[in-house]
């Protein structure tokens, strides 16, 4: 009979604590972890795992998927992860084509979409959304600096990008702030890897300067034949073209190439140390910029976990939009279109005494930097 | 300035072409000799790039990379050949296909599995670094030429070797009867693998030459595998010749739209919609191009089955 009696008591005692942690919240990750784009993709992945796994948090439930950087891929996983899965959260992923194709569906059926690295201005402007929160950057924001920084030095600049909404908007962004003559500007097709045609372009344009925004592979081919082509005009880019994914590949052509970007290995702060090396000890290799907005992603619904249900989306959303957590970029503030505040720096390339190509920050492009479309957004 | 400008655009057209035609020589061979579709020819051109990245890393010496580029791609081509598409050649082409896919995502995965997902370093080797002085005035790439005089020095080497050598011949009256030469006492088993091996290293040496230009990743065989496909149909299935002919045309198609469409098209709109357009039509002009050499010639330039 006490058997009995103790046994309901130790059910009814489990019964409450699960009303009170209730299930363990699950997050949906679609990100790129096959074919050309996928180092970007396993860095999100990686840095995203890391920090959910030193957070000690039990409750929580990764449905990781691969997109294969396809955006009708990633639709079915979105949807899978929504109807099937019952997600409370999504992140994960990389490129805005594929953001396009799944965050205005998924925030439309009142799941939450925390976005690590993609941040097409078309999600910023008119049609922002409560439930979209970009933790990265709005598209703009490295090309703007960039643009500005290049004020300093040229005149005449050749600019390229990929033709996809990040593309676009990096070219977008660059022209806001560059106050010099345009040589050429030149789209290229995604996955693109061989740049020759567009070297001759930009050899006979006259430019006194190329600017390019070409993530992962791109970038690793472009610089490689640019290099070699004997055209010799300064290149600069947004941090992505210079990354700590595609630097060991690119190689010494890379050193001293001056790149925009919101983080860098050696930015100074405690949080920032702390991801470095926490890093470096699991994965033995440095983190890139991905690996950096993902663990601040992670962070961040960290940090609004502990503070409200994630059942209760109202004061979920309320939790986020505080921003309460430790940002390896430094002070990290949400904006009205819940896109972030945040400083843009601008980086050079270098090689550490130990041979390894890496990034330092030489001078600041801006301070708490908004994104030029929060004001056409009504939140 | 525009003549040099044309100059180099048509050198990197042909650059393009001889990469595309080490690409489409195996897999037009194969298909002419065996009638298989491999899908996974893209995935030896991998095997060659990160063979030859791996050994010349380890080694420091670009040429002993290249030597193990061939080798890896003609070992994985000849086991592949033995282990798993000997079982295809009497099924039909959906078959193959569906077989042929399979080793794609096999073979991908096998290489992350080995190599992890970020890109290999292969550099440039020292002797071909930088660039050359064009008459005119330019300046071309010294490694490209060096890419177009190895494509040149394949073609011919194919031409000796199909038509004045025995194994050449034994290819030719592959291609012409398969059941016959079989009849004839010729051991058709060993002749499909040395084939199979033939095409695999060309894809592995295209591999290993690229790869040193662009960047050395899983997947990099895809995007080359289509447009070969594209190269091979307007060639006509199963020639040479026409693998030859058809890859210049596509590389020189495709640079050359790259570069003038936009042009021609700012000419008549402002230059960041001709921009936008110009890239999108310059990407589908290849398929264009092999449209119309379809509906006149439905069976490619130089078909061998004709």
């Amino acid at each position: 009979m006490n058997r009995i009696l103790a046994a309901s008591v130790f059910g009814l005692s489990l019964a409450t604590s699960s009303l009170a942690y209730a299930e363990p919240v699950k997050i949906g990750v679609i990100t790129t972890l096959s074919g050309g784009g996928a180092g970007l993709g396993i860095d999100m992945r990686d840095a995203f795992t890391l920090a959910m796994k030193q957070s000690g948090n039990k409750d929580m439930e990764l449905v990781i998927e691969d997109d294969a950087q396809k955006p009708e891929l990633a639709v079915q996983i979105a949807e899978k992860m929504i109807q099937g899965d019952k997600v409370d959260l999504m992140t994960g992923i990389i490129w805005s084509n594929l953001a396009m194709a799944v965050v205005p569906n998924t925030v439309a059926q009142d799941v939450i979409y925390l976005s690590p690295n993609a941040g097409p201005s078309a999600l910023a402007g008119a049609n922002c959304n409560p439930n979209y929160f970009n933790v990265a950057y709005q598209n703009d924001n490295f090309h703007e600096a960039m643009g500005q920084y290049a004020n300093k030095d040229y005149k005449n600049a050749f600019i390229l990008a990929p033709n996809y909404p990040a593309g676009k908007d990096a070219l977008t962004g660059f022209k806001r702030y560059y106050k010099g003559a345009l040589a050429g500007e030149i789209y290229t097709q995604v996955g693109q890897t061989d740049y020759a045609a567009e070297i001759a372009q930009i050899r006979a344009s006259g430019a006194d300067s190329v600017y390019f925004f070409l993530p992962g592979g791109m970038g690793i081919a472009f610089m490689k034949q640019y290099a070699q082509s004997g055209v010799g005009i300064p290149v600069t880019g947004p941090g992505f073209s210079f990354s700590q994914d595609v630097l060991p590949a690119i190689g010494d052509a890379a050193i001293g190439v001056k790149n925009s970007a919101t983080w860098s290995k050696d930015l100074d702060n405690e949080a920032n140390k702390t991801f470095v090396e926490a890093f470096k000890a699991e994965y033995k290799r440095l983190p890139s910029i991905y690996a950096a907005q993902s663990w601040d992603t992670a962070n961040l619904i960290l940090a609004a976990l502990s503070k409200a249900d994630v059942k209760d989306k109202d004061a979920f959303r309320a939790a986020l939009k505080a921003a309460d957590f430790k940002s390896v970029r430094g002070e990290f503030a949400f904006n009205n279109n819940n896109h972030p505040i945040q400083n843009v720096y601008i980086r050079e390339v270098v090689k550490e005494d130990d041979g390894v190509l890496t990034n330092k920050i030489i001078a600041t492009a801006f301070e708490h930097h908004k994104d030029a479309y929060a004001e056409k957004c009504g939140m | 300035m525009f003549t040099t400008l044309l100059i180099e655009q048509l050198l990197n057209g042909l650059q393009l072409g001889v990469m595309l035609f080490l690409m489409a020589a195996g897999l037009t061979l194969i298909f002419g000799v065996m009638g298989l579709i491999n899908l996974a020819h893209g995935s030896l051109y991998m095997i060659g790039a990160f063979a030859c990245a791996t050994v010349a890393a380890a080694t420091g010496s670009f040429w002993i990379g290249l030597i193990a580029s061939l080798a890896a791609a003609a070992g994985v081509g000849a086991i592949i050949e033995v282990a798993v598409i000997r079982r295809l050649y009497d099924r039909d082409h959906l078959d193959q296909v569906l077989a042929t896919f399979a080793l794609i995502l096999i073979l991908s995965e096998g290489a992350r599995w080995l190599f992890g997902s970020f890109p290999l370093y292969l550099d440039i080797p020292p002797q071909l670094q930088g660039a050359v002085a064009l008459p005119g005035g330019g300046q071309y790439q010294l490694y490209r030429l060096a890419i177009i005089g190895v494509g040149v020095a394949v073609a011919a080497g194919l031409y000796l070797l199909i038509s004045r050598t025995r194994l050449g011949m034994r290819i030719r009256a592959g291609e012409s009867d398969r059941e016959m030469i079989g009849a004839l006492g010729v051991d058709i088993g060993t002749l499909y693998t040395v084939v199979f091996a033939l095409g695999a290293a060309l894809a592995g040496l295209a591999g290993a030459l690229v790869g040193a230009l662009q960047s050395v990743q899983v997947g990099m065989g895809e995007p080359v595998l289509i447009l070969a496909f594209v190269v091979i149909v307007i060639g006509g299935i199963g020639s040479i010749k026409g693998a030859l002919v058809g890859a210049v045309i596509v590389g020189v198609v495709d640079t050359m739209g790259r570069f003038l469409l936009p042009s021609l098209l700012a000419l008549t709109m402002p230059a960041s919609q001709a921009t936008t357009i110009g890239a999108a039509l310059a990407s589908m002009l290849i398929y264009v191009v092999m449209a119309l050499i379809l509906a006149f010639r439905p069976s490619g330039l130089f078909s061998a089955q004709s």
